[in-house]
């Protein structure tokens, strides 16, 4: 999240778009529901009516796969009735920026395609730059390549007519939507966006999420309070799980995996430091180098010298060009490519895309680690349905884990708040927290390769490993460790350090070694002030519930990210009303002569653009200080799938042409070739769209939540939701059995024939929609059914290859 | 004064020993009689942070002093984002610790086998040791086909996990790069 949950009742319009909060966030409903008794208007767009539908004052139906139709059609009607806040976008984001000749958009292919490849050159959709090498503005937005004439251009052909036959919204119901939305594009009103997995588990995934972040800066809505763009993310630490780089892309604090061909520390430096000749941009990227070293230095500690570049060269490379995401990694494992594999605190058999293949992958191993609180599909897959345990070489091993009470350490939410827990109480049984058994094990591994012979045995015998207090994990070791330390003794202006000290945030992180950090993001977290993760104080100076002194948040406790986006050029607020943050520097002859910010910690302690009397200042600093150029990106060169999000049909779809031109799915989805692999688009067999969903009372595949009494007799088993259209059609009654079939798979599910859905008149045509969630499996309850993955398919977005689990198609029959 | 209804629990607490009507201004003989039968009387209150969502609500458990189990859990009336409220997930952590189907044992499962057959953490901790040594040393590329040093385990991959504390994460990542493991993914991804 941009913002965080109790600021969504700073809002004045709430659009919750591919989430549905009041069931799957809860608590976060109460922050919506307090912006409702304080005016604010809020906005519902789901397939399905569901609990948040009821509260909303605004609940419109849209098809699943087509946001970026219904958002496009929002772009346009925020164009053609001037509803740009354009203070704010001219001044703050790239719409003034001049876009080369060579970017062009035809019938549904964005130039630089390469069909062979199926990849785009973006080098086709840079900007002009003048001699300084700055991007080249056009700020009265007249110049016909300025990015500004281009979103006109592009966003022309999303009219209401070609919207609605796309997206079976009806023309009245979105110009309601986008009357009421566009209505914050003005300084003293937020507009808010909710989403969640609606938006991005899609092969359109993060363009969805770009087109709502191209609204709310054409509105003027990001860094201020009661805005922003906010995930509703879906485990309670998986920001914190992400911000450790527990993914194949990403070192911790979002610093990116070098590949094979950057060969030194040196050439990563060069190839990830960005770097601005524009004196009013922060470029804080360009920080990068203490990061990376410092993280290093975390890593082998004193092992990590100048002379042999910190370790650098003992961190593995993946191939330049090749992706090692969820989808290629079932994928690499259905292939036979692997002999291990950890499946820690996951049950992988029903969580991703297309278990089936997953499934079947996982016999393909020599041996599996799977380390949970409850027995579940994954670490039980050898007996699982269609499997015959004889014929299965996989070994496996279940290490039992304790519950989240039965240790200390802090997690982060998705407003960024890192929060410390304690223990309650010890593990059960022989269970034992995740960080002893990873401590634990890697001490035995380690023991073995302190004998000769080992592979590359350097890494694993320097890697700094001494967070063991009395033979235990110590978490405080860990936080201390990833806040960092300075490593020799050290003067930094007129403070000195000495060897050990915590490092007491990230602007004193250096590149020369002398400090550690195990994740610079962290940096502030737990230094000489202790443990401010564990801070309890609810004072809030601001009125606006940002609560500094509660838990701490990243970056440097910011509780509001692009904060300075919220001043007006001068420092001054944008809505007086609710100050995020404003310039409160002293004044002389009209210009600023001290440095003082006062609210929220803002985006960096720089004088603001302007004096107030207008004058520009050079060591004036743009709002968006983590791009290069400073400016929010309305047009975004950088993605692989194009600089505007273009309305592309689900990979599997019940339509054989996109109305917006010829390419009907997004011609660069990662798509895969195993024969359990198979797509099957506008197939009469399988006529309807489905979706997956959850339900308030269980958790992801269900491993926490089907083993509690009390939750699993509230929801005890697989259902389909239908429209009682669909249920006539198919000749099928409110609480029968039945199946539901995808090319991929087959379950069995009650059915829950409904009002709540309705049928989609798309392109003229009665389109179905049925919704499945996804929390159930084979091993408990024994009545339960079992997973909706086993109905997805292995398809991914071309950025983040998230598995389009959103929109699929299926057949739903009677059962027998 | 304001009286949560914590506040006024510690303070009917503090009647029990012999200050009721101290600063209250009424009496607090009926309360003292009901918190008599609590089960959380002499419980010791640990606040904890929700394991589900991302919404991060704060709840207490109560841990009885002569067992060390959690008795019972209930929202967190102090935490500024769920103010002591929560969903049917989160009222039900008490049954997350205290659960007779949690996995209690260490379990091992051999190739072929039919069964599990529980095992020591000693044992089983040696043998996944041996076998990604085994592993890693037999699938261990130090350079790819063009010469570059790539140090890479390419035998073994990892999905895991938004499950585990920050610091668990950490240490969790640093193993599986110091191993070489390129294929490092978990829930952020799906």
């Amino acid at each position: 999240m941009t913002n965080h949950w109790n600021d969504l009742a700073n809002s004045d319009c709430v659009l919750m778009m591919g989430s549905n909060p009041a069931e799957n966030h809860p608590i976060s409903f109460r922050w919506v529901m307090k912006a409702k008794d304080n005016g604010a208007t809020l906005i519902h767009v789901d397939p399905r009516y569901t609990r948040t539908s009821t509260k909303a004052d605004i609940y419109v139906p849209l098809r699943s796969g087509t946001d970026i139709a219904f958002l496009g059609g929002m772009i346009k009607y925020i164009l053609d009735n001037n509803k740009v806040f354009k203070e704010y976008a001219v001044n703050y984001t790239n719409i003034a920026f001049i876009v080369g000749d060579k970017y062009d958009f035809k019938d549904g292919l964005f130039s630089g395609f390469d069909k062979d490849k199926r990849a785009y050159d973006p080098s086709f959709w840079a900007y002009v730059k003048d001699e300084k090498g700055i991007p080249r503005r056009d700020p009265t937005l007249q110049d016909p390549r300025c990015v500004f004439q281009l979103l006109k251009k592009h966003y022309a052909r999303y009219d209401l007519d070609t919207v609605s036959s796309v997206t079976g919204t009806s023309k009245e119901d979105l110009v309601k939507v986008y009357e009421a939305y566009s209505a914050t594009g003005v300084p003293d009103k937020a507009g808010t966006m909710m989403y969640a997995m609606g938006w991005t588990q899609h092969t359109v995934g993060v363009q969805n999420i770009r087109a709502g972040s191209m609204i709310q800066l054409l509105l003027g809505n990001i860094g201020i309070a009661g805005g922003g763009v906010n995930a509703l993310r879906g485990e309670s630490n998986v920001q914190g799980s992400t911000d450790a780089g527990l993914l194949y892309h990403i070192y911790p604090g979002y610093l990116p995996v070098p590949s094979a061909s950057v060969t030194t520390l040196a050439e990563y430096h060069k190839k990830f430091t960005p770097a601005t000749n524009d004196p009013q941009s922060a470029n804080w990227w360009q920080n990068r180098p203490k990061y990376m070293v410092s993280f290093l230095k975390s890593m082998f500690g004193d092992a990590a010298t100048p002379e042999n570049e910190f370790g650098y060269g003992w961190l593995p490379k993946p191939e330049d060009g090749k992706s090692y995401s969820w989808l290629d990694l079932f994928d690499a494992m259905y292939k036979k490519e692997f002999k291990g594999f950890f499946a820690w605190g996951m049950n992988p058999a029903c969580s991703g895309g297309n278990s089936n293949k997953t499934r079947q992958a996982l016999a393909n191993l020599d041996w599996m680690v799977n380390v949970n609180v409850f027995d579940n599909e994954t670490a039980s897959f050898w007996k699982g349905p269609g499997m015959d345990p004889k014929k299965i070489k996989t070994e496996v091993f279940f290490l039992p884990c304790a519950a989240s009470m039965e240790k200390e350490g802090s997690i982060s939410n998705s407003g960024r708040w890192a929060q410390w827990r304690y223990q309650a109480q010890k593990p059960v049984g022989q269970s034992k927290p995740d960080g002893d058994i990873v401590l634990e094990l890697f001490n035995e591994i380690r023991a073995l390769y302190k004998k000769p012979g080992g592979a590359l045995p350097d890494p694993i015998l320097k890697l700094k490993w001494d967070y063991m207090t009395k033979h235990a994990f110590d978490p405080h070791l860990v936080a201390k460790a990833i806040n960092g330390y300075f490593t020799r003794d050290v003067t930094i202006g007129d403070k000195t350090f000495k060897k050990g000290d915590p490092v007491p945030a990230f602007a004193m992180l250096k590149e020369d070694g002398s400090t550690s950090s195990g994740n610079w993001l962290y940096c502030q977290s737990y230094n000489q002030d202790g443990n401010n993760m564990a801070r309890r104080d609810k004072s809030d100076p601001s009125g606006l519930m940002l609560y500094p002194k509660w838990s701490w948040a990243w970056p440097v406790n910011r509780r509001i990210i692009y904060n300075r986006a919220s001043v007006d050029p001068t420092g001054k607020p944008w809505n007086p009303k609710k100050v995020v943050i404003e310039f409160a520097g002293e004044v002389k002859d009209g210009k600023y002569t001290t440095q003082k910010w006062t609210g929220d910690v803002p985006d960096g302690p720089w004088y603001p653009l302007k004096n107030p009397d207008g004058s520009v200042r050079e060591d004036g600093k743009l709002p968006f200080i983590m791009k290069p150029d400073g400016y929010a990106s309305v047009y975004g060169p950088g993605l692989k799938d194009g600089p505007f999000p273009e309305h592309y049909e689900p990979i599997e779809c019940p339509v054989e042409k996109n109305v917006f031109g010829s390419q009907l799915t997004n011609p660069v989805a990662a798509i895969y070739a195993t024969d359990r692999d198979i797509i099957k688009s506008c197939d009469p067999r399988f006529p309807f769209i489905c979706s997956t969903y959850r339900v308030t009372e269980h958790w992801q595949t269900g491993v926490l939540t089907r083993w509690l009494p009390w939750l699993i007799e509230a929801e005890p088993q697989m259902f389909v939701e239908m429209s009682e259209e669909l249920a006539k059609l198919r000749n099928l009654s409110n609480g029968e059995k039945v199946v539901v079939e995808s090319p991929r798979g087959t379950l069995e599910a009650v059915a829950i024939v409904t009002k709540r859905i309705k049928p989609f008149t798309i392109q003229g045509n009665e389109v179905h929609e049925v919704g499945i969630p996804w929390h159930f499996g084979w091993v408990w309850p024994a009545e339960g059914g079992d997973s909706a993955n086993l109905l997805t398919p292995s398809v991914g977005d071309p950025n983040t290859r998230i598995p389009e689990s959103k929109a699929f198609m299926v057949n739903v029959r009677k059962k027998g | 004064m304001k009286l949560t209804r914590r506040n006024f629990l510690k303070v009917s607490g503090a009647a029990t020993a012999g200050l009721a009507l101290n600063g209250l201004g009424f009496n607090l003989t009926p309360v003292q009689a009901y918190t008599g039968a609590l089960r959380i009387k002499d419980a010791k209150e640990t606040p904890t942070i929700c394991c589900y969502c991302s919404v991060g609500c704060g709840i207490i458990c109560h841990t009885d002093a002569k067992t060390g189990q959690v008795v019972y859990t209930e929202g967190d009336a102090d935490h500024p984002i769920n103010q002591g409220s929560l969903c049917a997930k989160g009222a039900s952590l008490y049954q997350l610790a205290q659960n007779p189907k949690r996995a209690a044992n260490v379990l091992y499962r051999a190739p072929n086998s039919t069964k599990w057959e529980t095992k020591t953490w000693d044992w089983a901790l040696k043998e996944i040791a041996k076998r990604i040594k085994k592993t890693r040393d037999a699938t261990f590329t130090a350079k790819n086909a063009k010469g570059q040093v790539v140090n890479r385990c390419n035998g073994i991959a990892s999905v895991g996990s938004a499950a585990l504390d920050n610091e668990e994460c950490w240490v969790y990542q640093a193993m599986l790069r110091a191993l070489g493991l390129v294929y490092i993914e978990h829930q952020a991804r799906i």
